[in-house]
């Protein structure tokens, strides 16, 4: 039977890649010096899993690597290595590496073999240094690849073409079978291999009255005839080696004369006289393994192994951030389940009023319509919090940076997680990873001081870096804080005067100061490290976190630390819109761009440099966007008195976009247009409405942006 | 047509032996971890018993010494799985009462013909 079992490595996959989540966690809370056995051993189980999974669906690589990170572990675990800073982080970094090459590997793409090497040389020499201790009591693997084969008994290779087969004798301990084994399995097995005969010996059967009718009591002479190799006949025996007294010998037709004495199980691993020294300690693996020939290419192709590392690094962050699967926890999928089972109910209660409708049940038929509109927006809301993942997933991930990164920078920090639990859309969360990792590293490069200028100011030694999320008035708030210098007003302040964004002749409130540091090129780092301070970043914060619909918000004090609020929307997948008609068609605006609808009046617009017209609004000139003219929408009005302005506002800029009527305020889902058609300027999606139709979703920032252009 | 009973702590492993077996027309339990398997043993009787050995909660070893001390398991196989061909990790299992081992990595031939050897 043929079974495929590549229907599995998606599972394999997920779960080491969880199982290596478990093993950074694990060793970076690992004490040097006075580790936790426990944590030890959970780390040494996850590596374990990804070596066995990792050879069942042939990925060799990858067990060569585990094996030696396992038998690191192992050594740790024995008490017979030491737990060092140097090991974790040689471990940490084979985490690293090993979550690399399968991510590599899920994309079928090529590993980056000269990593995986150096790596695991650094593991191999950190076992070694541990060798002289340890004696040879622990034999470090030294094949790179774990035996496949089933059994290799010690019992030498013996090609078997002349001979017509083995005798063997076979007397079972009494309590052979209290272990599951069954000498009748046994001799069904060899005659699977040959020709069997089998010859009782009921010489050590007791009296009836000692017999215990658990033990075994009988023995066998046993002859097979065939052309199977002695292998193939110890293996069957491979199971009750030392439960049995075994001797297997070659059958010839004269030997029958000389009783053979039986071998106990202990004299069993010594060869017999006729064998060929070499073959028993001959590695049973038979390929060669591929890194043998990599590391003799290695030098030439130095330069493009580093390349392919980069690019390797690339696709790794990537794919970390996008996988494809999620997990849902049942109780979610209950409740949806609940509610369809409600849905259904209201289902049948309309198709029995429809039968014979009549005017009298018309309050029956209310009520029902309710009960569907209730069911459906709790679905809705259910759906959607399936697609809800706690934030502690990509808060996983700052223990690891904070370590990496305070250590290179030397400063003491304690990261503070809470909030979790948290749960954002998965969307949403894919794209804050990055931003937020840019927010903490620059916390501990800017924000936090070395502990001899905090113990200066009176500070505790170690900074502190707070990361929260919380829920609030149907957004997410996330805050990256820490208890450092805080913002140095003065320097911004400066730097906005030096670059022209500000003008000596005003004053200017911290807010607007403190948002400076998001404009392109501003950085008032004293030294450029490498950790962050080149004046990218901050602006590409901003932007990805404004992509997917939120804002961020600066609060500093001098001397006391900064705190970053990032405040997200739940969801992308729907937004509440406003409904507006343009001639024949209806668009939505998102509601929460919209600061106010007015209906203009004469003395409102002017007209500026002949052709462009702009709108009095509380004390401001806004541009005026004639929807119609930017879609060629026909029958629309055109008299701004007889239609409505909605004045929206996008990246700090407000701009009045000229519609027919205001429709009402719905909750959209919103489709991709790139993916059913392409992308359109000023168009973020698409929805289909209550009457089929659909509705086009206008981009406020995409509609601002085409006017700074057409101005 | 058996009852198996399977445990590993690894949903790959387990999925994988469970549509093996399954293929092969047996009937599949499985369990997370030593723990639930000593539950589930201890409601249900099973013609073949295959662990893992590293587990959380309750490693393959352990199961075994409680499995053998269940009247209903006492002469019943167990297999351990495991990724050292080393006899030392093999006679681990065996000096807790397991009858023979399955070594990782193995696929669903191998998987199939050693049941057999102890099925029956």
């Amino acid at each position: 039977m043929a079974i495929d079992i590549g229907q599995f490595v998606q599972t394999f996959f997920e779960e080491s890649l969880e199982g290596l989540d478990v093993m950074e966690a694990g060793l970076l809370a690992l004490q040097p010096g006075a580790a936790d056995l426990e944590q030890i051993n959970t780390i040494f189980r996850a590596a374990h899993s990804i070596k066995g999974g990792s050879g069942t669906f042939g990925f060799r690589e990858v067990t060569g690597f585990t094996h030696v990170m396992e038998t690191l572990l192992d050594q740790m675990r024995n008490g017979r290595l030491e737990v060092t800073g140097e090991a974790v982080n040689t471990l940490l970094e084979s985490v690293d590496c090993l979550r690399e090459m399968l991510v590599t590997l899920r994309e079928k793409a090529d590993i980056d073999e000269a990593r995986v090497e150096e790596l695991r040389t650094q593991l191999e020499q950190l076992l070694k240094q541990n060798e002289p201790a340890v004696g040879s009591a622990a034999p470090v693997a030294p094949s790179p690849q774990p035996p496949v084969s089933l059994q290799t008994a010690a019992s030498p290779k013996q090609p078997a073409p002349d001979i017509p087969g083995w005798r063997i004798a076979f007397r079972p301990h009494p309590d052979l079978m209290h272990r599951g084994n069954d000498p009748v399995r046994i001799f069904r097995e060899l005659s699977a291999l040959g020709e069997l005969t089998t010859l009782p010996d009921y010489r050590r059967l007791p009296s009836l009255a000692d017999l215990k009718p658990e033990d075994c009591y009988l023995s066998w002479e046993l002859e097979l005839r065939g052309d199977a190799s002695r292998e193939a006949v110890a293996e069957v025996f491979a199971w009750v080696e030392d439960e049995c007294d075994l001797r297997i010998e070659p059958l010839t037709e004269s030997v029958s004369a000389d009783e053979p004495e039986l071998l106990t199980s202990s004299d069993l691993p010594e060869p017999p006289a006729p064998s060929e020294p070499s073959a028993a300690s001959k590695p049973p693996a038979p390929s060669e393994p591929p890194k043998a020939r990599v590391s003799a290419e290695e030098a030439q192709q130095g330069e493009l192994v580093r390349e392919r590392r980069k690019s390797a690094e690339r696709r790794t962050s990537m794919a970390a951030a996008d996988s494809s699967s999620i997990r849902v926890s049942i109780d979610k999928v209950d409740a949806v389940i609940n509610l369809v089972g409600e849905l259904i109910t209201t289902q049948s209660m309309l198709s029995a009023l429809g039968v014979d409708f009549e005017m009298g049940r018309l309050d029956k038929l209310h009520e029902a319509l309710d009960q569907l509109d209730r069911n459906t927006r709790d679905l809705q809301e259910h759906v959607m919090r399936i697609r809800m993942l706690p934030v502690g997933s990509v808060f996983n991930r700052f223990p690891r940076i904070v370590h990496d990164v305070s250590e290179k920078l030397g400063k003491l920090v304690e990261l503070r997680i809470s909030g979790e639990q948290t749960e954002i859309d998965k969307t949403v969360i894919e794209k804050i990873g990055d931003p937020l990792v840019h927010l903490v590293r620059n916390s501990l490069d800017h924000g936090l001081e070395p502990p001899e200028e905090r113990l200066r100011q009176g500070k505790p030694e170690t900074g502190n870096i707070m990361l929260d999320a919380y829920h609030k008035s149907g957004s997410i708030f996330i805050e990256v804080s820490d208890d450092g210098r805080g913002l140095d007003r003065e320097a911004l302040l400066r730097k906005g005067l030096e670059s022209g964004l500000l003008k000596p002749s005003e004053e200017y409130s911290d807010e607007q100061v403190y948002d400076l540091i998001f404009h392109p090129g501003l950085s008032t780092a004293k030294q450029i490290s490498d950790v962050s301070g080149r004046g990218v970043g901050m602006d590409v914060v901003r932007r990805n976190i404004q992509d997917v619909g939120g804002n961020i918000q600066i609060a500093s004090q001098a001397g006391f630390g900064t705190k970053i609020t990032i405040c997200l929307p739940l969801t992308l997948a729907i937004l509440d819109g406003q409904l507006v008609t343009v001639g024949q068609d209806c668009y939505i605006i998102p509601l929460l761009s919209i600061i106010e609808s007015v209906q203009a009046r004469p003395e409102m617009i002017n007209r500026v440099a002949g052709r462009s017209e702009v709108l009095r609004f509380r004390g401001q000139h806004l541009p005026i966007m004639r929807l119609y003219e930017l879609f060629s929408a026909k029958g629309a009005v055109t008299d701004l008195q007889k239609g409505l302005l909605v004045v929206v506002e996008a990246d700090g800029r407000q701009i009045g976009l000229f519609v027919d009527d205001l429709l009402g305020q719905q909750q959209v889902s919103i489709k991709s247009l790139e993916k059913n058609f392409r992308r359109v300027a000023g168009v973020a999606g698409a929805t289909i409405l209550g009457d089929g139709r659909v509705g086009l979703i206008l981009d406020i920032s995409g509609l601002v942006r085409i006017n700074n252009t057409v101005l | 047509m058996a009852t198996i009973l399977v445990v590993d702590d690894s949903a790959s492993m387990r999925q994988m032996v469970e549509f093996t077996l399954k293929e092969a027309g047996h009937q599949v339990m499985v369990a997370e971890d030593g723990q639930v398997a000593l539950n589930l043993a201890q409601g249900a009787s099973a013609d073949l018993v295959i662990t893992d050995v590293n587990m959380p909660n309750m490693d393959g070893i352990t199961l075994i010494k409680e499995l053998r001390a269940l009247p209903t398991y006492k002469f019943t196989p167990i297999l351990t799985l495991t990724t050292e061909s080393t006899t030392e990790k093999k006679m681990e299992g065996k000096g807790a009462g397991a009858t023979g081992w399955i070594v990782k990595p193995f696929n669903p031939e191998k998987l199939l013909a050693t049941v057999n050897k102890v099925l029956g």
